[in-house]
């Protein structure tokens, strides 16, 4: 079932050129097939589908924008489209590739040395190495630049010490790419931040996985430990410098999220307008009554304005005009679109959309962490706010 | 050794048809590369990865220019070459399909002519029969298992029977259709077959990079007219109509208002 086709009033598919149709339809045909019939299994289970993350890579959803290290180099627009379909399927194997891709391969790729660029990149787009992103702390999250976790220089290493948390695929990866303030660098007051790699093994680095969410179930989400932890100074990206790199890599995950996340809404609005249609009540399918119509309406009109803001997000993108403030609007929108399209979708269901044979209540569930990570909802409102205003309501 | 494989494209089978006057409307819809042709271009992929005899696929397909796009999904797939016979395929029948397909295979001299059983939109399954018999080559229909002979003089094609599997032996070149268990993972051999090789069941999903090589790849564009076919129609479509909706069932009093009615209403008795 797809938003084109006879549903497409505004002809948005016309938008997309051969390539990008093609990966779309080649994605979401690999959903359809290997995804949705275990993804059920999983969620309940609560473990990530493993065995999928070969036929992922296989296909060269890692880090598919990537020119060379095994990468097909496909446009922004397909990147987006890839989210899409993936987050159709379930917003946590979206959220794996989406941190394999924008925060392990792009800051490696942006920030790294040729050298670890030829070390790690073509393991990581293979699917050989999975990697995770440590920014986030218990006690930082929408403020990284408080972060506790420090890197000491020592001879020709670097000691690190801290915790990072809600870490996306941290228990599966075999490297993680770690932010953390570099003693004797920058201010006291405002020590310099830098990135590192550190890979699975190191004597210090450990990981915990975060057990009882109710939400993204079939991903794995993890607390990053580093105890003296001494990596080699080699592992150090050179170019990351301060918290914009880090602000760099969120900005390309949070494009991908503004695709994505319309991925799970269409799941939602499909799964309620084919249920509408055939389910009746008083003699006639709930679709024809006002109020459901309504309902599957403004589920319509949100995804198809959320689309063409995202598809807009990649047209700048590719032009490199991008900026954070548009990059806020798409995350905040088409997420905000996203959760209110599954608790609808749940509630046109009636008691069949608490159940997981259908899909929106775990779209729906998955979508309250969605609405969080990468930059809270609200956070958006006020990155949005101070570029209108001029003034800044998060900081001093 | 060369395969041609043939390659239409359909409505997307999961969409609903709707009729309009008479005839089906086919605006809005979404085309896709009929399953059994697809089915088709991953045997032949098999077939050439596995032997190390295949040293071109070509995929054929006959429409307007919208029709590339399937095309150049085969060639993501893997497929090495295009052809694109410009007409409109909606209206041409099984006979027409025929004649070009033969004045194809007469161009290109392919080892095998290897295609899906029929077309989910027609469901004719006639074509391949057609060509063989234009072309007075060996057929064999409905491959469920195949297997090439290490020196490529001949294919061995397993067919679905009753109770079990037929194998038939055709020298090459020849003209093969194929079923749908053709996708299983070890329904394809040749000598170059490891033992215990598996591929994942079903078609193969084009990755990223076979779609940026694909940009690549040539499609020779044919019109019917440099072929030299002629196409008079021998079949017409006088009308569509979508099949009538099924009445409601009713209750009966007593088992001999029933074998009434069956007797004189349904008339099955």
């Amino acid at each position: 079932m797809s938003m084109y086709g006879e549903y497409d009033f505004l002809m948005i598919e016309s938008l997309l050129g051969d390539e990008e149709r093609m990966v779309r339809d080649s994605v979401r045909t690999f959903v359809r097939d290997r995804v949705m019939p275990i993804i059920q299994k999983h969620y309940r289970a609560g473990t990530f589908p493993t065995e999928l993350i070969p036929e992922i890579a296989g296909l060269g959803l890692l880090g598919p924008t990537i020119q060379g290290y095994g990468g097909a180099g496909v446009s922004h627009l397909a990147y987006g489209l890839i989210m899409q379909e993936l987050e159709r399927g379930d917003s946590g194997v979206r959220s794996f590739a989406s941190v394999q891709s924008g925060l392990v391969i792009h800051p490696i790729h942006t920030f790294g040395s040729d050298a670890q660029k030829e070390r790690w990149l073509p393991g990581l787009i293979s699917g050989e190495l999975i990697g995770c992103f440590g920014l986030t702390e218990p006690d930082f999250g929408s403020n990284p630049s408080g972060m506790r976790t420090t890197a000491r220089k020592d001879g020709d290493g670097y000691v690190l010490n801290g915790t990072k948390r809600w870490i996306t695929n941290g228990n599966l990866s075999h490297l993680a790419v770690v932010f953390a303030k570099v003693e004797g660098e920058g201010t006291p007051e405002k020590p310099h931040i830098g990135a590192f790699v550190v890979e699975r093994g190191t004597d210090g680095f450990s990981t915990l996985e975060i057990e009882g969410k109710l939400s993204l179930r079939a991903s794995v989400t993890s607390e990053l430990h580093f105890e003296d932890c001494r990596i080699p100074a080699d592992n150090r990206l050179p170019e990351a410098r301060g918290l914009k790199a880090a602000l760099s890599c969120l900005n390309n995950a949070r494009f991908g999220i503004a695709f994505g996340a319309l991925g799970a809404a269409k799941a939602c609005f499909f799964e309620a307008l084919e249920y509408a249609k055939e389910r009746v009540q008083f003699d006639r399918p709930i679709a024809g009554y006002q109020l459901v119509q309504r309902k599957l309406v403004n589920m319509y009109s949100d995804i198809v304005q959320g689309e063409l803001l995202a598809f807009r997000m990649a047209e700048l993108k590719a032009n490199g005009q991008l900026n954070p403030a548009a990059i806020s609007l798409g995350k905040r929108n088409n997420v905000k679109v996203a959760l209110e399209c599954a608790r609808t979708a749940r509630d046109i269901l009636g008691a069949n959309g608490v159940v997981d044979d259908y899909c929106p209540m775990r779209h729906m569930n998955n979508l309250e962490s969605v609405y969080t990570y990468e930059g809270t909802h609200d956070i958006h409102t006020l990155i949005i706010g101070q570029r209108l205003t001029g003034l800044a309501a998060f900081s001093g | 050794m060369k395969i041609l494989v043939t390659a239409k494209r359909v409505p997307d089978p999961e969409q609903k048809v709707k009729v309009q006057g008479d005839a089906i409307d086919l605006s809005g819809m979404n085309f896709v590369v009929n399953p059994f042709d697809e089915y088709a271009v991953e045997a032949a992929l098999r077939l050439k990865e596995s032997s190390g005899a295949v040293d071109e696929i070509v995929v054929l397909t006959i429409g307007s220019k919208d029709v590339t796009q399937q095309l150049r999904s085969c060639l993501a797939m893997g497929a090495d070459r295009g052809i694109l016979v410009e007409g409109d395929d909606d209206s041409l029948d099984s006979e027409q399909t025929a004649r070009i397909i033969k004045a194809v295979y007469e161009r290109e001299s392919p080892d095998l002519l290897l295609m899906g059983k029929q077309a989910v939109d027609g469901d004719n399954n006639q074509v391949a029969q057609l060509v063989a018999g234009k072309l007075d080559l060996p057929q064999a229909c409905f491959a469920g298992q195949l297997e090439l002979e290490g020196d490529a003089s001949a294919i061995t094609v397993g067919r679905e029977i009753d109770g079990g599997m037929e194998f038939k032996k055709v020298p090459l070149p020849s003209v093969v259709t194929v079923d749908l268990r053709i996708v299983m993972p070890t329904a394809v051999k040749t000598a170059g077959s490891k033992d215990n090789q598996e591929y994942a069941e079903g078609p193969r999903y084009a990755s990223l990079k076979g779609i940026m090589q694909a940009k690549k790849k040539k499609i020779d564009e044919i019109s019917v007219g440099d072929l030299g076919v002629e196409l008079e129609q021998w079949v017409k479509t006088t009308s569509v109509e979508t099949p009538p909706s099924r009445s409601a069932g009713i209750k009966v009093e007593s088992v001999d208002e029933l074998v009434d009615k069956l007797q004189n209403e349904a008339k099955v008795l």
